[in-house]
């Protein structure tokens, strides 16, 4: 495990530098190269142009989307099928963002100025944002997010390139791999987070819901388990903190 | 596939729109809450909830390639990568590494 890098002292652009030392030495720089390689091969598989491809990764930035995109734009699908399970699968964009925002906005802050570190905004971005941003002065906090964000962004975008033409010498067993390296890191980093009993309950909960609500047909499947194991843990977290409390 | 402007209106459209629209609404409904507020905390319940559901998702149900990949190899390999992160001081390297490591290794032992 790497530590992580010595806070910066000064400007804002020190801070920015401390986003991409941070995003280098993150287990996510490994997890963003695989899974880009691996979307750069599909996209190829598939007859996206290489340059498709790469504006894929610069505008969407979810990798289960773009998946989603790239297999479901071929002949004789419905596209407006394609954009509701692109959506659906983008929901987790919301929680992470609504967390991320009272943590990096200022006294006035206009949503303009928040669009950028917004669009940073995946999973990989968003658990090493929550571990080092509030050891920043908030003043730092936007600059740091954006160095972090577009250093994973622009890896990620090279990796798309790099896959597609990689393509047919990658091994058969690489796209699995890369498709498996998402669940394990989202896995691994959210637990390594979880401090709270909160975050734990709701891991928890959601390892648990998650599947029983994705084979019982439920639409919006992954939205109901983040809402209904979030509240139960939140509720868990209330009932402990009144009984510490109490005694 | 089609040629021309058609895959990146599709992009514009389909991808960048469906994705994006999260990001921003999490702007307007984020942006007004206090840092300590329990509202807050619920978010975080929430949005950490939503993850565990997303791994359980591709785990159980895989797109593509990972889905030719049995289900007990897929198991072992989350169960596997888990336990090396607890063992191996909560290090996120070494649970991914393990992780990857159990599942190519069942690919090897039980085809993919």
């Amino acid at each position: 495990m790497s530590e992580p890098p010595t806070a910066p002292t000064g400007t804002a652009f020190s801070a920015f530098l401390f986003g991409t030392r941070t995003a280098a030495t993150s287990v996510f720089a490994l997890v963003i190269i695989f899974t880009y390689v691996g979307f750069g091969a599909l996209a190829h598989d598939y007859g996206f142009s290489v340059g498709w491809a790469m504006l894929s990764t610069v505008l969407q930035w979810a990798g289960p989307a773009q998946v989603i995109l790239v297999t479901g734009l071929g002949p004789g699908t419905v596209l407006i099928e394609t954009a509701v399970a692109v959506g659906l699968s983008s929901v987790r964009f919301l929680p992470i963002v609504v967390a991320l925002m009272p943590l990096v906005k200022r006294e006035g802050s206009r949503p303009w100025q928040l669009l950028v570190p917004a669009h940073f905004m995946a999973i990989s971005v968003w658990v090493e944002a929550m571990r080092h941003a509030p050891g920043l002065p908030r003043q730092y906090r936007i600059p740091f997010c954006n160095g972090l964000g577009l250093t994973l962004l622009i890896m990620g975008t090279l990796a798309t390139g790099l896959g597609y033409y990689l393509q047919s010498a990658l091994p058969a067993i690489f796209g699995a791999a890369a498709m498996f390296i998402t669940p394990i890191s989202f896995l691994v980093s959210t637990a390594r987070n979880a401090r709270l009993l909160l975050e734990k309950a709701a891991l928890g909960f959601g390892l648990i819901l998650g599947p029983v609500l994705a084979f019982s047909q439920v639409q919006f499947d992954l939205l109901w388990t983040g809402i209904i194991g979030g509240t139960l843990a939140y509720v868990l977290h209330r009932v402990r903190r009144a009984r510490n409390a109490a005694t | 596939m089609t040629f021309g402007m058609e895959p990146y209106l599709a992009l514009i459209l389909l991808g960048f729109l469906p994705s994006e629209i999260w990001r921003w609404l999490g702007i307007v409904l984020g942006r007004g809450l206090d840092e300590q507020s329990e509202i807050i905390l619920w978010v975080r319940g929430v949005a950490t909830a939503l993850i565990a559901a997303v791994v359980a998702r591709i785990v159980l149900i895989p797109p593509g390639a990972l889905a030719s990949v049995p289900l007990s190899v897929r198991l072992a390999a989350i169960c596997g990568g888990f336990l090396a992160f607890l063992l191996i001081r909560r290090s996120a390297f070494a649970g991914v590494l393990a992780g990857e490591a159990v599942l190519i290794a069942g690919i090897l032992a039980f085809g993919g």
